[in-house]
């Protein structure tokens, strides 16, 4: 991701000297309270993946053991010695629970993320610049899709990845597929908004001129200028899937319990705990949610203050981080609102 | 105002092509969800397969339609929609009609109350970051506002059921109202199934008590995701407003700082809270499903999730097409609100 950061923050900022640690250009653009804020992120950021990555090392034991060494946990045994966190209900170690948990959200974050690129870029890129009917219906269809209840939208798409039922195999990318539909239209609207912006500009006709063909017009010189708002939107992306995916578990459409350790499906498992005061199975997974999706949106709202200038406040006052989300808000009306326009001038 | 109304104004061409738009928006909704759904065969093998002899499934799919070719089916589908016929459940064989006027109901109310809660708590704490800028009321709003974004409703709704329930026994856990209560409440004359106009009806206050002591832990769940929303937005909007000539001249003329933010400032900073309105209806009903669940309220969303968990995929495609309408017409209304009172919006 901190590549990202460096590649896009070149064209907006003034341009390093040299390129030094990736991340580095973007911290020196902050200051104060949002310093904090996006070094704040990037250190819970770190730690996941750190913990995602080698938590076969640091769980005390595996994700689905109820025993060790013969000897069984037991059910829903309170934080001790051996079990910092308990056990849950299902005897489980919650510790080694939530550690694995973080290797699933991640992988399903890094799928999403990246299938939803690969698709709604090019797909805005080329419905933007070809235009036409095509463009007209994809608009109508994202449209249709961006305004519906994400996690509904998601669970339609596992029934039909699963067939509604979990399969060993294939758990996280098909909760990685179903998260990725939800995405795609996000991409596709700003993607395709801004090409239809871009593709009018002297340079597109100037390539145009030289004989440069559509498909090289659209790659080369189109989608780096449309590309500005693409980290921001995938960073704000990955606390969305998070989220999306403990929503799935949560409702038992996530991944197989015994495939994969999984936090919405404890939390989920967790509710009757509650009722009886039995606290740390579902605090524990809970706050690692939280945790993350926090570390997750400081680094993205930072992002967005720092690769869109125009976003900060006039008058050269402290940016604030949360002005971005209206100007989100305001983007997707806008699409709507392209979508109107060409529906009426037709 | 007389002249905006003629036929051929701004804004009547911008409702009636909005308007238009429902109509593809629903169908291209209801038609993902019907083929997406049929992808992987049809409804009774889902719900039934290995528990029916093949013979028997064939019997069954013929008897149900389901062996006719899926265009047929997909036509005859849309026009039992048109007529307000949603099918019926496989599993317990109630009409999804009825499913959705009961259950729909209670998610009504579940939302109303979190709308509310959102209000209530977004709004004051959305003016009073704006009004200390940068200093500690601000800064710990802020942090309160993107923690409740951060944190799964459901989450939200174990820690309130932990503490409020479990720990301090002060609310119930989970249900809209207790067993005896809602007995009660069911030979009520005219049902509503908002157990709150319900209870009202029935008259008796300490029913109307249980009904809300029941109603506060999903509303709080649910109204603090969509509060953190709003306090966002209107301190954002707030701090923009606060830097209009208008408001600038207010000052200039002596007018106090508190005179300023109520009077001049604050209402024009609701405006865009209308428009996002739009889109909280949608990541609402979202939230509903999970909220729903977490506190076994009876809503769609906890039907929804039944049905899911059983395969019954008929149930499941019907109250998905109804959200669908729903979301497509709350969006329509918003934005006919929007262009009646920011006139910006007709273009």
């Amino acid at each position: 991701m901190s590549a990202i950061i460096v590649t896009e923050t070149t064209g907006l900022l003034p341009p390093p000297r040299r390129r030094g640690v990736p991340g580095v250009a973007l911290l020196r653009s902050t200051h104060g309270l949002q310093r904090t804020m996006l070094l704040t992120g990037l250190v819970v950021i770190a730690v996941f993946i750190i913990v995602a990555l080698l938590a076969p090392l640091l769980a005390p034991f595996g994700f689905n053991a109820d025993r060790a060494g013969g000897v069984i946990f037991g059910t829903q045994q309170p934080p001790s010695a051996a079990h910092w966190f308990g056990t849950t209900v299902g005897g489980q170690d919650v510790l080694s629970r939530v550690i694995y948990g973080a290797r699933t959200a991640l992988s399903v974050i890094v799928l999403a993320v990246t299938i939803s690129l690969l698709v709604g870029v090019p797909l805005g890129v080329v419905s933007g610049f070809v235009g036409g009917k095509v463009d007209r219906v994809l608009v109508l269809v994202t449209d249709a899709l961006y305004a519906f209840p994400s996690l509904l939208l998601a669970i339609v798409v596992s029934i039909m990845i699963t067939g509604g039922r979990s399969t060993p195999f294939g758990g996280i990318l098909a909760a990685a597929l179903s998260i990725t539909v939800v995405f795609v239209p996000q991409y596709f609207r700003v993607v395709r908004n801004q090409t239809v912006s871009v593709k009018n500009e002297p340079f597109v006709d100037a390539a145009r001129i030289t004989g440069a063909r559509p498909s090289r017009i659209m790659f080369k010189h189109v989608l780096p200028n449309v590309s500005q708002t693409i980290p921001v939107l995938a960073t704000l992306n990955a606390s969305e899937a998070i989220l999306t995916l403990a929503g799935l578990g949560f409702l038992g459409f996530g991944i197989e319990p015994s495939a994969a350790a999984e936090w919405g499906y404890d939390l989920n498992k967790a509710l009757s705990d509650a009722a009886n005061g039995i606290w740390w199975t579902g605090v524990y997974p809970g706050l690692a949610i939280v945790l993350v999706v926090l570390g997750v949106t400081l680094v993205g709202e930072s992002l967005n203050d720092v690769l869109n200038p125009m976003l900060r406040t006039r008058g050269g006052g402290t940016t604030t981080a949360d002005e971005e989300e209206i100007v989100l808000d305001e983007d997707g009306n806008q699409v709507t609102g392209t979508g109107l326009d060409e529906v009426e001038g037709s | 105002m007389t002249l905006r109304l003629v036929p051929r104004s701004p804004l009547v061409r911008y409702l009636l092509v909005r308007l238009a738009l429902i109509v593809p928006t629903v169908l291209i909704l209801v038609t993902v969800v019907f083929f997406f759904m049929r992808v992987i065969g049809d409804p009774i093998t889902a719900s039934q397969g290995g528990r029916l002899s093949a013979a028997q499934l064939a019997v069954r799919k013929a008897a149900a339609g389901f062996d006719r070719p899926i265009l047929q089916q997909y036509g005859d589908y849309l026009g039992g929609l048109v007529r307000g016929d949603f099918g019926t459940a496989l599993t317990d064989h109630r009409a999804i009609r009825e499913v959705l006027v009961t259950n729909g109901a209670a998610t009504l109310e579940l939302a109303a109350w979190a709308l509310l809660i959102a209000f209530l708590v977004g709004v004051p704490l959305g003016r009073l970051a704006a009004r200390y800028r940068d200093r500690l009321p601000d800064v710990s709003i802020r942090i309160f506002a993107v923690l409740v974004y951060a944190a799964p409703v459901f989450f939200v709704g174990l820690l309130l059921k932990l503490l409020f329930s479990a720990t301090l026994g002060w609310l119930p856990a989970s249900g809209r109202a207790s067993a005896s209560v809602e007995i009660a409440l069911n030979n009520v004359a005219p049902k509503t199934n908002i157990m709150i106009i319900d209870a009202i009806l029935y008259g008796d206050p300490a029913y109307i008590g249980d009904v809300l002591q029941h109603a506060i832990l999903p509303a709080l769940a649910l109204g603090l995701l969509t509060a953190g929303v709003f306090i966002r937005l209107i301190r954002i909007n707030l701090l923009e407003t606060m830097r209009t000539d208008y408001v600038i001249a207010a000052r200039a003329r002596g007018v106090s700082e508190r005179l300023v933010v109520r009077q001049h400032a604050f209402r024009n900073a609701l405006v865009p809270v209308v428009t996002v309105m739009g889109m909280q209806i949608a990541m609402m009903l979202g939230g509903a499903i999970l909220t729903e669940t977490t506190f076994e309220w009876q809503g769609l969303g906890y039907v929804l999730s039944r049905y899911l968990l059983a395969r019954d995929f008929v149930a499941v495609q019907g109250i998905v097409t109804a959200i669908a309408v729903v979301v497509a017409v709350s969006s329509f209304l918003i934005d006919v609100i929007n262009a009646l009172v920011d006139p910006r919006v007709r273009y």
